[in-house]
């Protein structure tokens, strides 16, 4: 949905978002890294299951939420990328214990 | 134990940095806090890393600016935390807050919340669709990340950040499918009288926006009174439909809509702390109500910035350097009366700047329906609540928002009303038949953002007692 004006070099770092390696470049949040992804959602709502993608990216939607290194719902808009971060969609209601 | 510093800045956007300046100039020990992780605010974000390269040509001179305001702050010797989110602010002044994952509390002999604004929430059918975002999300990704929209993407929207937007999306190579603009008709008959002295004001910015729109309209497809917008789509937006002020509708392929109908400033920290508020009939918005310094009905916390009233960048700064004079004379740093004579010629820059603002209010009021969107809209996006259902309640007996809230669970979710608290009011406000500041927002309680039980549980024990 998104793509990059410069070629990202230097400083790349490697994520994975759902066990998939994924390029990101330090000092970026994990959304802004989303959004140069298909597909572009990040979560299910826990009420509807409706899929829900980074909105305000400035930590006040909270609809870019995600598991981050297992911790659920990371407002990811506000997480910058580090080098081997593991990045899962979220479904649904996340559970207390992860 | 609770740290302690003469004065606590909650956001390093333009006003949190320009107050911070001054009162180092008087020797105050001061610790600006802030979410992200550089300092500058929304609107000068990543300006030290941008500085330089050619996306600081895209962004413009007006962002360029901040690289001084940063670069002053950078120098000044204030304590500076990025990363940092401020979760409960209470009398005292005593803020909490979490960084890497560690909860702490300060307590400053004076607070000062620069905590900006946010985007009007603008609801429509189809908004919560992935691919939906809004104008000031995709500024941002180009500020943070150098990013842009990699197929023509749709604007849709009202106000001067859709088309700086726009224009500096066309200067980076980025193309627009169209450009729906959402003011109503009638607004530039409006907002005539007020030209004069938003001509005397900032004669520079109108004619920087007046270029926008000329050079939009020669380039891409623009449509002028958009009334009503609709995203259609399954997994993400397909399509986008849309209706102008004369009948005409359309339906076109969208794979990304941009929207945006201006700013509101942040008041969550100051709902929480109970401070008094007030109603902005030009900007359709609460604000807390503030003394001639920024002081709020909270002794000792003060506010600056666009969440004391939108009034952009330059605004901000004056409004930060006036609450830290008078800071510095609160806690001894300066006499009243060399505050008062310093404060002085900043107070007239301060009326000079926000002269601009009943033109830019006036003509950049939104349309009816971003505050009373139509039925079928989801109002709060956390549960999933639509417009039809909050009526359903008003009919059931003119309830209020935390009714409301109870009832279907409008605002209890993750956002904490942030994105709902006003198209609620405003629903409630149209089908009771009363006003949106006697209906009111939502009631704030902590935490102000989500925190882990092990970070509260790390709190030092001393930091929960007085």
């Amino acid at each position: 949905m998104f793509r990059k004006l410069h070629d990202p070099r230097g400083e790349a770092l490697t994520v994975t978002i759902d066990g998939v390696p994924v390029a990101a470049e330090a000092n970026e949040s994990v959304a802004a890294v989303l959004l140069r992804q298909t597909p572009v959602w990040l979560r299910t709502t826990p009420v509807s299951d409706a899929l829900r993608g980074p909105y305000c990216m400035m930590g006040v939607c909270f609809d870019c939420l995600a598991t981050v290194d297992g911790v659920a719902s990371v407002q990811t808009c506000l997480t910058q990328v580090r080098d081997g971060m593991r990045i899962d969609r979220q479904r649904g209601r996340p559970s207390v214990a992860s | 134990m609770s740290r302690r510093v003469d004065l606590l800045i909650v956001g390093a956007g333009p006003a949190g940095l320009s107050a911070a300046i001054t009162a180092r100039c008087h020797g105050m020990d001061v610790l600006v806090v802030d979410e992200q992780p550089t300092p500058g605010g929304q609107i000068w974000r990543n300006v030290e890393a941008v500085a330089g390269t050619p996306r600081a040509a895209i962004l413009g001179k007006a962002y360029g600016e901040g690289l001084a305001v940063v670069g002053r702050f950078r120098a000044s010797g204030a304590g500076y935390e990025p990363g940092t989110q401020v979760w409960q602010v209470e009398t005292g002044p005593r803020a909490f807050m979490t960084r890497n994952g560690a909860a702490s509390s300060i307590e400053p002999g004076c607070l000062l919340l620069a905590t900006g604004a946010q985007e009007r929430p603008a609801p429509f059918p189809g908004w919560t669709l992935p691919g939906v975002m809004t104008v000031g999300a995709a500024q941002i990704v180009l500020k943070t990340s150098g990013q842009i929209p990699s197929d023509p993407v749709w604007i849709a929207g009202n106000g001067p950040l859709s088309l700086l937007y726009a224009a500096q999306l066309l200067q980076a190579g980025g193309q627009i499918a169209g450009f729906l603009d959402t003011t109503p008709p009638g607004r530039t008959a409006a907002a005539i009288p007020k030209l004069a002295a938003a001509l005397f004001s900032a004669p520079g910015d109108l004619m920087k926006g007046l270029g926008w729109v000329s050079a939009l309209r020669r380039r891409v497809p623009y449509v002028q009174h958009v009334t009503k917008i609709e995203a259609i789509g399954g997994d993400t937006i397909e399509r986008l439909r849309y209706v102008t002020a004369s009948g005409k509708t359309a339906t076109v392929e969208a794979r990304l809509l941009l929207v945006h109908e201006g700013i509101v400033p942040t008041i969550h920290p100051t709902l929480a702390l109970g401070c008094r508020h007030g109603w902005n009939t030009n900007q359709d918005s609460f604000a807390p109500q503030l003394d001639i310094w920024g002081e709020t009905s909270e002794p000792g916390v003060f506010v600056a910035g666009d969440g004391a009233g939108i009034g952009g960048a330059t605004t901000a700064c004056l409004r930060g350097e006036i609450a830290a004079l008078r800071i510095a004379a609160r806690l001894g740093r300066l006499p009243e009366a060399q505050a008062a004579a310093a404060a002085q010629p900043i107070r007239s820059r301060l009326t000079r700047a926000l002269a601009a603002r009943p033109f830019l209010d006036t003509l950049y009021r939104p349309r009816s329906a971003v505050f009373v969107p139509p039925d079928e809209t989801v109002a709060c996006r956390c549960e999933e609540v639509t417009v039809a259902s909050i009526r359903e309640q008003a009919a059931a007996g003119r309830p209020g928002p935390n009714q409301v809230k109870a009832f279907t669970r409008a605002g209890m979710g993750p956002c904490q009303g942030r994105q709902c608290g006003y198209t609620i009011a405003h629903v409630l406000a149209d089908a009771e038949g009363r006003e949106v500041p006697d209906v009111g927002l939502y009631r704030v309680r902590p935490p102000l953002k989500p925190l882990t039980l092990g970070e509260l549980a790390a709190l030092d024990s001393a930091d929960v007692t007085s």
